[in-house]
C-alpha cells in the first residue's frame, strides 16, 4: 500500500442497510437497516448507550454472532467485494485474522487462562500461515516487541493472570494485528482499563493503525474517547443510525437531537465555582491504615498495604470524592468506614461516635447511621423480592413497623422521581438508572447522616448518570447527608464533589475543594491522571474546543 | 509447582497419622474384652490368651498405639483370626483382580465418556445431545447387579461370546484374563459414564460461553480445535473432581459386581471378613481403601494444578 489512503473512494468495508434480527420472539429487528463505511488508515467511532445495537453491528461484521439467537435479515456487509453476509463459514473463517480482527471489551477474560501467552498469538500464525514452529516464536516475540511489551521472551511465556489489564489487552491487540488485517474492530477496548492505561492503549491502535493503514472500527459509549480518536463519527439509537458525521461536525454542530443530548450529557472536567460548606462534620477518618496479610507456606506472610494514613472529614450536606486507579485504594477506605473490613489502625468517628471502640450492640447501631449505594445496580437487588421488601428490610430490622416504613418508602419513591406503585413491582421490570435510583432510596430509608457511593454511577449510560447525579446533588440539598463518593471518573468527580481526594498507592496525594485539585492540580500525580483523561480538549456542554489548552 | 506438590504430599501425611488412630482405637474402643470380641463366642481360654499376648492388650494403650504404628511401618497387618495367613499377603492375594476391574473401569470411563459429553456439548439440545442424556439418565437408574446379569445373560448366556464369570490372573494368558473382565468392566462403567459425560457436557458447555472462545473464533479457529484445545483444558478441573470422586467411590461398587461376576477380589474380600467377624482383615482392608482415597484425592488435586495454572494454593 504505498499510496496514501483516500477516504470513500477504496473502502475496506461498506455496510449497507444491515439489519439483524432476533431468532425467536419479537419482529422488532435489533439492527435495522444500517449503514457506513470505512477507508484504510481511517477511524470509525460508533457511538451510542447500551442496547443501541453498536456490538451486534460490530459481531454481524465478524460472522460471530450467536446463531441461536441473532440472525442478519438485510443487506450485505462488502469486505472488499466480498459480501461477508452470503459467505460460507469456512470462507469467514479463513478471513478472521488475516482480513478482519476484533479487540474485545475486557482483557481480563479475552485470553484463555491455561494457555500461555505466547501460544495464543503464535496461534493466529499457526492457523493462517504455513510458518515453521521457529519462524512462528520469531514472530510473536517481534510483534510483542511491536506493541511495546517489555521483556517479550518472558511475556511469551507467561500466563494470562500473570500480567496487568493493560498488558492483557496489548496482547489481544497482537493477535489482533500480527497478520496485519486491513480492519480492526475494536469494541469498547478500554472502558474496562483505568484512564492512564486507556490512554496507552489508544495511543497503541493509533500506532499500529499508522503502521499498518488499518481501517479501525471504533465501538464506545465514551464521547472523551471519540473526540480524541475518531475521523468520522456514525451515531445508533435503538438500532438505527441517527447520524453520520466528521467528529469535527459531530462534536461542534449535531443535528440530531439525541446526539445533541448524548454530547451535552458528557459532565465537563473543569468544576463550577461551589460556596465552601460551612456545616459540622457527620464523619471524621484520622489516620486509617489497612494491611491485608495472607499467610503462605514457609515463607513470611506476604501483605499487602491497601490503605496508609488516610485522613479525611465529611461534612453535612458535602459530597467528597475519593478518586484513583483501580488498586489505589478508594474501595477499601469505603469498605472501612462502613465496617466491611476491620481497619488495621486509626479512628472512624460517625456522629462524634467512635466506630472501632463501639460494641457489637452499639455497631449496629452506628450502622443506621451510614449506608452504601454500590456500583452495579443490576446484581445490588434481590431479583425475588418486591421493590418495597427490600426497601422496608433495614428499618423493620431496627423495630420500625411494617407500615409506617412502606409509607417512608413511598415518599422516598417521589424523592427520587418514581411512582408509589414501583415499590409492588420486582428489579427486572425496571431499567438500570430506575434501579440505581430505588437503590439511593433504599439508602436512605434508615436517614444516614452519610451515605457512601462506590462507583454509583460508573455501570451507567451517561444521560442516565447525569440524572442519577442530578438526584444525588437534591438529596444532599433535601436531607443535609453527606456524601463519600468514590469514582475513577475524574468528570464525575467535577460534576458533583465541592471537595476531592486524589489516592495513589493506598495513600492521599492530594486533597482540596474540587475547583483546586481538578484546574490546578499540584502534585504529579494529579496532574498525569488529568492528563490521561480522555477528550480533555474538548468542551462538550458548549460543542467546541477549550481554550487556552494546549493541544 | 514442585514445592506445591511437596506440600500437598507433606499435608497428607497428618491425614494418614489420623486414619491409622481411628482404625486403632476402633477396636480398642469397643466395650468389653478386644480379645472376647475378636475371639468371638465360644472361644476357649487359650484362644483368648493367644489373641491377648498378639495384641499386647495387658500393655498401657499408648504402648499398643506405638506398636501398632512399628508394624504399620514395618509393613504388618497383624494375622487372619479364622486362617493365621498374614493380613498383608491375603490383601496381596487379592488385589489383582480389583486392580484389573478398576483400572479397566476407569479407563473406559474416561475413553468412553469425555467424547460422549463433547459430542453433546457441540449442539445443546440437538440430537446428539438428547441420546447421550437419555444414556446417562438409563446408565444412573439402573444398579450395578442389574446390569451384570443383564450382560451375562446376553452375552455370555445367550451368544456364547464370553465366559460368564471368573477371573483368571494375566499371567495364564492375556486373553483369557481380559475375556473375563469384559463384562464386569462394562456393568461397573454405566454408573461412571453417565457422570462423568454429563459432567464433562455441562462444563463444556460453560466454557464455551466465556469470552476467551469468543476470541478463538475471532482468530479463525475452527469449530473443532476450539472444543478440543480450548474448551476441553478450561472444563478439566470440575471433570477431573469427578472422576476422583468416582473413583473413591469404586470400592462400593466394586464389592457388588465381584460378586456378581465371582471375581476374588478385594470386594469379595470384604464381605468375607465382615461375615467372619475377621477384624485385623476388616481393619487391613478399612486402612487400605482409606489411604487409597487420601492418594487419590492428592492425585487430583496435583492434577487441578497441571490443567489450571492459575491454581496455586
Amino acid at each position: 500500500m504505498t499510496e496514501p489512503a483516500a477516504p470513500h473512494r477504496n473502502p475496506v468495508i461498506r455496510v449497507r442497510d444491515l439489519s439483524v434480527g432476533l431468532v425467536h420472539g419479537s419482529h422488532r429487528p435489533v439492527v435495522d437497516r444500517v449503514g457506513f463505511e470505512i477507508a484504510p488508515g481511517e477511524t470509525v467511532c460508533v457511538v451510542g448507550e447500551s442496547g443501541s445495537g453498536k456490538s451486534v453491528t460490530a459481531f454481524s461484521i465478524m460472522g460471530l454472532l450467536q446463531t441461536n439467537a441473532l440472525r442478519p435479515t438485510g443487506g450485505e456487509i462488502l469486505l472488499g467485494d466480498e459480501d461477508l453476509l452470503r459467505a460460507a463459514p469456512e470462507r469467514l473463517r479463513h478471513l478472521r485474522s488475516t482480513r478482519m480482527s476484533m479487540v474485545f471489551q475486557e482483557p481480563m477474560t479475552a485470553l484463555n487462562p491455561v494457555e500461555k501467552v505466547g501460544r495464543q498469538i503464535e496461534e493466529v500464525l499457526l492457523l493462517h500461515s504455513r510458518m515453521g514452529p521457529a519462524e512462528r516464536r520469531q514472530r510473536t516475540l517481534a510483534m510483542l516487541e511491536t506493541v511495546h511489551l517489555p521483556d517479550p521472551e518472558r511475556i511469551y511465556e507467561s500466563f494470562p493472570h500473570q500480567l496487568s489489564g493493560g498488558q492483557r489487552q496489548r496482547v489481544v491487540i497482537c493477535i489482533a494485528l500480527i497478520l496485519e488485517p486491513d480492519l480492526l474492530i475494536a469494541d469498547e477496548p478500554t472502558t474496562a482499563l483505568d484512564v492512564t492505561t486507556q490512554q496507552q492503549i489508544l495511543t497503541l491502535i493509533r500506532e499500529m493503525q499508522e503502521r499498518q493503514n488499518t481501517a479501525v472500527l471504533f465501538i464506545t459509549h465514551d464521547m472523551g474517547v471519540v473526540a480524541d480518536i475518531a475521523d468520522r463519527v456514525v451515531v445508533m439509537k435503538d438500532g438505527r443510525v441517527v447520524e453520520v458525521s466528521d467528529k469535527e461536525r459531530i462534536l461542534r454542530a449535531p443535528t440530531h437531537d439525541y446526539t445533541r443530548m448524548l454530547i451535552s450529557s458528557v459532565p465537563s472536567l473543569v468544576p463550577e465555582l461551589r460556596e465552601p460548606l460551612r456545616t459540622e462534620p457527620v464523619l471524621t477518618v484520622e489516620g486509617l491504615h489497612k494491611t491485608f496479610r495472607k499467610k503462605r507456606f514457609l515463607r513470611p506472610a506476604s501483605e499487602v498495604r491497601a490503605v496508609q494514613d488516610v485522613s479525611l472529614t465529611l461534612q453535612r450536606k458535602e459530597i467528597l470524592g475519593v478518586v484513583g486507579q483501580s488498586g489505589s485504594g478508594k474501595s477499601t477506605v469505603a469498605r472501612c468506614i462502613v465496617g466491611l473490613e476491620e481497619p488495621s489502625a486509626g479512628e472512624i468517628v460517625i456522629c462524634g461516635e467512635r466506630l472501632d471502640r463501639a460494641g457489637t450492640a452499639a455497631r449496629r447501631q452506628m450502622r443506621r447511621r451510614i449506608q452504601m449505594v454500590f456500583q452495579d445496580p443490576y446484581r445490588s437487588l434481590n431479583p425475588r423480592v418486591r421493590i418495597g421488601r427490600s426497601m422496608i428490610e433495614g428499618p423493620t430490622n431496627f423495630g420500625v413497623a411494617t407500615e409506617a416504613a412502606m409509607e417512608r418508602a413511598g415518599e422516598l419513591m417521589a424523592l427520587v422521581g418514581l411512582p408509589t406503585s414501583a415499590l409492588d413491582r420486582y428489579p427486572h421490570q425496571f431499567s438500570g438508572g430506575q434501579r440505581q435510583r430505588i437503590c439511593v432510596a433504599r439508602a436512605l430509608m434508615l436517614e444516614p447522616a452519610v451515605l457512601v457511593a462506590d462507583e454509583a454511577v460508573s455501570a451507567l449510560d451517561v444521560s442516565v448518570q447525569e440524572q442519577v447525579l442530578e438526584l444525588l446533588d437534591e438529596i444532599r440539598e433535601e436531607t443535609g447527608v453527606g456524601i463519600l463518593f468514590i469514582t475513577h471518573d475524574l468528570r464525575v468527580a467535577a460534576r458533583i464533589c465541592d471537595s476531592i481526594f486524589v489516592m495513589n498507592h493506598g495513600r492521599v496525594v492530594e486533597h482540596g475543594p474540587a475547583e483546586h485539585v481538578l484546574a490546578r492540580p499540584e502534585q504529579a500525580y494529579t496532574q498525569k491522571l488529568f492528563e490521561a483523561a480522555p477528550g480533555r480538549h474538548w468542551d462538550f456542554r458548549n460543542f467546541r474546543p477549550i481554550e487556552g489548552n494546549s493541544a | 509447582m514442585l514445592s506445591y506438590v511437596l506440600k500437598r504430599v507433606l499435608s497428607s501425611v497428618p491425614v494418614m497419622i489420623v486414619v491409622a488412630v481411628v482404625i486403632f482405637a476402633l477396636l480398642r474402643l469397643t466395650p468389653g474384652d478386644p480379645a472376647a470380641v475378636l475371639a468371638g463366642n465360644d472361644a476357649t481360654a487359650e484362644q483368648l490368651a493367644k489373641i491377648r499376648e498378639s495384641l499386647e492388650l495387658d500393655e498401657p494403650i499408648l504402648v499398643q498405639l506405638l506398636t501398632w504404628f512399628r508394624n504399620l511401618l514395618a509393613g504388618d497387618l497383624g494375622e487372619s483370626l479364622l486362617s493365621g495367613i498374614p493380613v498383608v499377603r491375603m490383601i496381596g492375594e487379592r488385589v489383582g483382580p480389583t486392580l484389573a476391574l478398576a483400572a479397566g473401569t476407569i479407563s473406559v470411563t474416561i475413553l468412553v465418556a469425555i467424547p460422549m459429553g463433547i459430542v453433546a456439548a457441540r449442539r445443546p439440545g440437538g440430537v446428539l445431545d438428547r441420546m447421550v442424556m437419555a444414556l446417562s439418565v438409563l446408565g444412573f437408574s439402573v444398579p450395578i447387579f442389574v446390569t451384570g446379569y443383564v450382560l451375562i445373560y446376553l452375552f455370555a448366556l445367550k451368544l456364547g461370546w464370553l465366559p460368564v464369570q471368573g477371573y483368571r490372573p494375566p499371567g495364564d494368558g492375556l486373553w483369557s484374563f481380559a475375556q473375563r473382565l469384559i463384562l464386569p468392566v462394562l456393568a461397573l462403567s454405566g454408573v461412571y459414564v453417565a457422570l462423568v459425560a454429563r459432567i464433562t457436557r455441562s462444563s463444556i458447555i460453560e466454557v464455551l460461553g466465556e469470552d476467551y472462545i469468543r476470541t478463538a473464533r475471532a482468530k479463525g479457529a475452527p469449530e473443532r480445535r476450539i472444543l478440543l484445545r480450548h474448551a476441553l483444558r478450561n472444563a478439566a478441573v470440575p471433570i477431573v473432581t469427578i472422576i476422583g470422586i468416582g473413583i473413591a467411590s469404586l470400592i462400593t461398587g466394586v464389592v457388588v459386581t465381584e460378586s456378581v461376576f465371582n471375581l476374588p477380589g478385594l470386594g469379595r474380600l470384604v464381605v468375607e471378613a465382615v461375615l467372619a467377624r475377621d477384624y485385623p482383615v476388616i481393619q487391613g482392608l478399612i486402612l487400605l481403601f482409606s489411604f487409597t482415597y487420601i492418594l487419590i484425592n492428592l492425585v487430583v488435586d496435583i492434577l487441578y494444578t497441571v490443567f489450571d495454572p492459575r491454581i496455586r494454593y
